[in-house]
């Protein structure tokens, strides 16, 4: 039998048919091989690559500051329409850090895998992770996965961290809303949170809504060349583009007014959330853009946008206005006035 | 939108709202209860009041299932996830009501209860098959609407000979709270509500019909106009009352004809007497002890009468002192009227059941008006 003994084998991973035990998170062989060829395999690049603990990266440019976030995704179901919960990690946190002006440049991800989870839908996972991460030109540079026993997760939880790079003299901010200033939207709200509620098992409907999930860096980008005079950026996801405005109206010390009609809303979103007893208005996004400018610039501003594949359907949706109490009011297509409050509890959970 | 734009349209509505200060007398005043939840969140959502004259005056009334249940009715639902391990089902704002000892269902959910929500009595049902072993409890609440789904699912329940289901019933009838409103006190003896006719329930009468409110036309001389909750419904239903007051008239009227009819849904008024009787009194949150004013299941299908299975009584709990949910709830107070409105009580730590449904009166005041309380915003 000696002959039988070959050097470094290890049988490979059944990915048709296998599923994660807890050995895969024991830190032993197992685990080396699913990291190996299940996660390096996908992501590869030469950071990964380096094998460390850490990855050792270049330093930023003279006069650039660093922009770190981090974004932890629970989404149910993990496939939707539009995307999974992969490629929706990615575009999270990418978000994250564009909407601060920085160009996103390195991500690191943290995989909570359940015992018992098929090793082909990870691999789907993973594949579509990394198939975001080329596509938004930021590679995967180090990660970590933990196995919690059947029943302690729900399949997969993923974490990524983004790092970016800050050009000098750049402030965005959500505390720098102006009275006055434009509130724009870089297209419709709330297909996200719609397309996976429609796939929810107690409301399953037949829909062709898909999420919106998408990087949004080069629309920043492209709107960052054209009108450098942008005071906010922020990305509307959990509680919507309602929640959001009502974050930068607090942080800015300001109100702000919204015109109804303005707001563009897909018609099957607009159905469901009718249906569902939803507003659009607090319902999540994961490719979408609120800017706020001086009004001088809204024309260039939506000009930009709309030139950019990922906001044709923009719009100049309201205004900052001055409001001791910082209320967010919407003009109804009816003719009345109201509020947009904050969220109270919680409207959808595990959207993202 | 198809069906629904129509009803939201925003130049019909200046039209109408024209029509309106053209028909109001200016020397006296309005004052027209919507009956419903839904009215309440069509007339906040929609900014109604703004095209409204200022002399017409819409007062919320008690038709939001989740606002009038009292805390006992709760506590019963609570002690029996808690204490005999079943799982209690319910709709979505029904778990963060406030009850006894600081809990509302979300909070003995977060003490290790099994209390879920659901969007419909078949999931209860669904679930209870899906589980056997298991006792699954459905915490059913609402006015004649949400009656029949649940009659059904006791129907079937029976059908299918299921031994771990069963149904806590809180149904209540609406013909019951607006006689009780028009006897309160305030409307009888101190005058101190003046209430001029009623915006009727649009969905509550698709089911029992526009018949039985010919009673409070005929015998309490009160305009009774039904319409649906679509902002332009409220507001055509806003022109009638003010013929009728105008006129001196009390009649009912249906301005809700695309959806309601003078005799309900025959189908679903046999079902829900089928499998429910009158309870001889019950609760309500605002309105006290009202005679004959809920259902119960009938004896033949006792077995699945929560009640009954698990032996829970009715301990009756007073609302917390400085909550005024039930005078809002009889139309005799405005939210912004209560001292605790927007301070102690606000949607995130309600103190009482208004502030928890977007239908109630002191939820769609918070999250919709509440900036009409303020002086003009200084500089």
């Amino acid at each position: 039998m000696s002959g039988r003994v070959r050097k470094g084998h290890v049988r490979p991973l059944d990915l048709r048919r296998g599923r994660i035990d807890t050995s895969h998170g024991g830190g032993g062989r197992a685990m080396a091989q699913l990291i190996d060829e299940l996660f390096v395999a996908a992501f590869d690049n030469e950071f990964l690559r380096q094998g460390d603990d850490g990855a050792v990266l270049p330093a930023a440019a003279a006069g650039e500051r660093l922009v770190i976030a981090t974004d932890a995704h629970v989404v149910s179901p993990l496939f939707f329409p539009g995307g999974d919960i992969g490629s929706l990690s990615v575009h999270g946190t990418v978000n994250d850090v564009a909407v601060m002006g920085a160009r996103p440049l390195y991500l690191a991800a943290a995989f909570v895998l359940e015992e018992g989870f098929p090793l082909a839908d990870l691999q789907r996972i993973v594949a579509s992770m990394a198939a975001a991460a080329r596509d938004a030109g930021v590679p995967v540079v180090t990660g970590d996965t933990k196995v919690v026993e059947h029943g302690k997760g729900d399949g997969v939880f993923i974490t990524t961290t983004g790092v970016g790079a800050l050009p000098a003299g750049r402030d965005i901010s959500g505390r720098r809303a102006r009275p006055g200033d434009a509130v724009l939207v870089s297209g419709t709200i709330g297909d996200h949170g719609t397309a996976i509620l429609s796939q929810r098992e107690a409301l399953g409907f037949e829909t062709e809504i898909v999420s919106d999930s998408a990087a949004i860096h080069g629309l920043v980008d492209a709107l960052l060349v054209a009108v450098p005079q942008v005071h906010v950026l922020r990305d509307p996801t959990r509680g919507g583009l309602a929640t959001t405005l009502n974050e930068i109206a607090a942080r800015s010390g300001v109100g702000i007014t919204l015109e109804e009609a303005a707001v563009p809303i897909a018609s099957q979103v607009q159905a469901a959330c009718e249906f569902l007893g939803l507003d659009p208005l607090y319902v999540a996004n994961e490719g979408k853009l609120v800017v706020i400018l001086p009004a001088a610039r809204a024309a260039a501003a939506l000009a930009a946008l709309r030139a950019h594949p990922l906001g044709c359907r923009a719009a100049v949706i309201g205004e900052v206005t001055e409001d001791p109490h910082h209320f967010v009011q919407i003009r109804t297509e009816f003719g009345g006035r109201r509020l947009v409050d904050w969220l109270s509890g919680e409207q959808l959970p595990r959207i993202c | 939108m198809k069906y629904v734009d129509e009803f939201r349209d925003g130049a019909l509505a200046r039209k109408l709202a024209a029509a309106i200060h053209a028909e109001v007398d200016r020397d006296r005043q309005y004052a027209l209860m919507a009956f419903c939840g839904g009215h309440t969140h069509a007339v906040s959502r929609y900014g109604v009041t703004d095209l409204l004259p200022g002399n017409l005056q819409i007062i919320h009334g008690p038709g939001c299932p989740v606002c009038v249940l009292p805390i006992g009715r709760i506590d019963m639902a609570i002690r029996l996830a808690l204490e005999a391990d079943v799982t209690v089902l319910s709709y979505g704002d029904c778990l963060r009501v406030p009850a006894s000892g600081g809990l509302s269902m979300q909070e003995a959910k977060a003490r290790g209860a099994d209390i879920r929500m659901l969007y419909s009595a078949a999931d209860a049902l669904a679930l209870a098959r899906r589980s056997p072993g298991r006792q699954v409890v459905f915490f059913a609440i609402g006015f004649e609407t949400t009656t029949p789904p649940t009659a059904l699912v006791i129907r079937q329940a029976k059908a299918l000979g299921l031994d771990n289901f069963s149904v806590l019933c809180n149904h209540v009838l609406t013909p019951s709270a607006i006689s009780s409103i028009l006897e309160s006190p305030e409307v009888r003896e101190l005058g101190s509500l003046a209430l001029d006719g009623f915006i009727g329930p649009a969905h509550v009468s698709t089911v029992i019909g526009t018949r039985p409110y010919r009673f409070f036309a005929e015998e309490y001389r009160k305009p009774v106009v039904i319409a649906g909750f679509e902002p332009l419904d409220v507001m055509q239903a806003v022109r009638m009352l003010v013929r009728q007051v105008n006129q001196g008239r009390a009649a009912v009227e249906n301005e809700f004809t695309r959806a309601v009819t003078e005799d309900g849904n025959l189908k679903a008024q046999a079902l829900v007497s089928e499998v429910f009787e009158l309870r001889r009194s019950f609760e309500w949150r605002g309105l006290g002890v009202v005679p004959y004013s809920a259902l119960r299941i009938r004896k033949s299908f006792a077995e699945f009468d929560a009640e009954g299975r698990f032996g829970l009584d009715y301990v009756r709990v007073p609302d917390n002192k400085a909550c005024e949910c039930g005078a809002i709830l009889r139309g005799v107070k405005k939210p912004s009227e209560c001292g605790i409105f927007g301070t102690a009580c606000t949607p995130d730590n309600p103190m009482g059941s208004c502030m928890v449904s977007p239908e109630g009166a002191c939820a769609a005041h918070y999250k919709f008006g509440r900036f009409r309380d303020l002086p003009v915003a200084a500089a």
